[in-house]
């Protein structure tokens, strides 16, 4: 018993290091958060589309694995983010759909003119009321919407090549083989 | 002087400047100060350590703005503000609930210092029932002379 607690400081000690040792990792943002919706049903949704496009609406990704990314023309992480949200449909191979957050219609054409359109359509959300729904708390984010129509992952700020590698690949992978 | 004192002392006695804009109440101010004090208890996700009420952030505002229209439309405190959990989570109370995953939050103070406490007390305890010291020898005693004498020569 005596020697116990003698060995006590020690175990105290570790217990605060390695604490401290995960709390202090660089790649650990303390200012990202977990979403409050994971793997419930995304929030339903019925957006108009831009200028004469068809709309967006939750109730069409019915029975498919979809990405929605929201973006804003005046959202400068949205810019870096952009030529890895080109080339992403032929990368995982799995729809990408915009909401464009926040943002004027006029604005959001021009940016997509000037970039280059990677969303096979895109929902216009001004209000910003639709992003709420979703816990959206700064664009650019990202997420994964299963074959259920369930949230399975968010993405909070530009997509990296590798949080495609190591996470949304294979959580995709996953999702259209279940 | 007096104009730079005066200055000063407007700046130091101006109230914090709130966020909340004026088209942004609601016309009933019972319904208002709920909103009010709902909003003081809710966190700017945008600026992470400033509340809905105080932050300038546009999300802040939406949220504000949201928050009176619950109210408005006839939510309970609990009601609206557990329509922002829904969608962000716990993290945007600025005061935790207490629930197995914040015990050591709001115990863990609480157990730091009763396991102090109980540690002084141990250690004082000890400390006074320690048997009292045996009286000198009487070789200990002459060492003890010599040495007084000493100090004093």
């Amino acid at each position: 018993m005596r020697r116990l607690l003698f060995i006590l400081p020690a175990a105290l000690f570790v217990a605060v290091a390695v604490y401290f040792h995960l709390a202090l990792n660089p790649d650990r943002d303390p200012q990202l958060l977990p979403s409050a919706l994971i793997d419930k049903p995304a929030p339903a949704f019925q957006l108009a589309g831009l200028d004469g496009a068809p709309g967006l609406a939750l109730d069409a990704f019915k029975g498919q694995v979809v990405l929605i990314n929201f973006f804003a023309s005046w959202c400068v992480p949205c810019r870096d983010e952009h030529p890895v949200l080109m080339g992403l449909e032929k990368q995982i191979g799995v729809p990408l759909y915009g909401i464009a957050y926040k943002d004027k219609p006029a604005d959001t054409e021009h940016f997509l003119k000037e970039l280059g359109d990677p969303y096979r359509a895109i929902g216009v959300d001004q209000s910003g009321r639709t992003a709420i729904d979703f816990g959206v708390y700064g664009v650019p984010e990202t997420y994964v919407i299963d074959k259920e129509g369930r949230i399975r992952k968010r993405f909070v700020g530009p997509l990296s090549e590798s949080d495609i590698a190591r996470e949304l690949l294979p959580l995709v992978r996953q999702l259209q083989h279940s | 002087m007096t104009k730079i004192l005066a200055l000063l002392l407007l700046i130091l006695l101006a109230p914090a400047a709130l966020a909340v804009e004026p088209s942004e109440r609601l016309a009933d101010p019972v319904l208002e100060a709920r909103a009010r004090a709902l909003s003081e208890q809710l966190r700017c996700l945008v600026c992470q350590n400033e509340t809905i009420d105080e932050s300038d952030a546009p999300l802040a505002h939406d949220l504000r703005v949201l928050l009176r229209q619950r109210i408005a439309a006839g939510d309970s405190d609990s009601q609206a503000v557990k329509f922002i959990t829904d969608r962000y989570g716990d993290f945007v109370l600025l005061k935790p609930p207490v629930e197995p995953a914040t015990y050591v939050l709001w115990f863990g103070p609480i157990a730091v210092l009763a396991l102090a406490a109980g540690g002084a007390l141990l250690y004082l305890h000890r400390r006074q029932v320690a048997a009292p010291a045996p009286p000198l020898s009487a070789a200990e005693r002459r060492q003890l002379e010599r040495l007084m004498k000493e100090g004093e020569g």
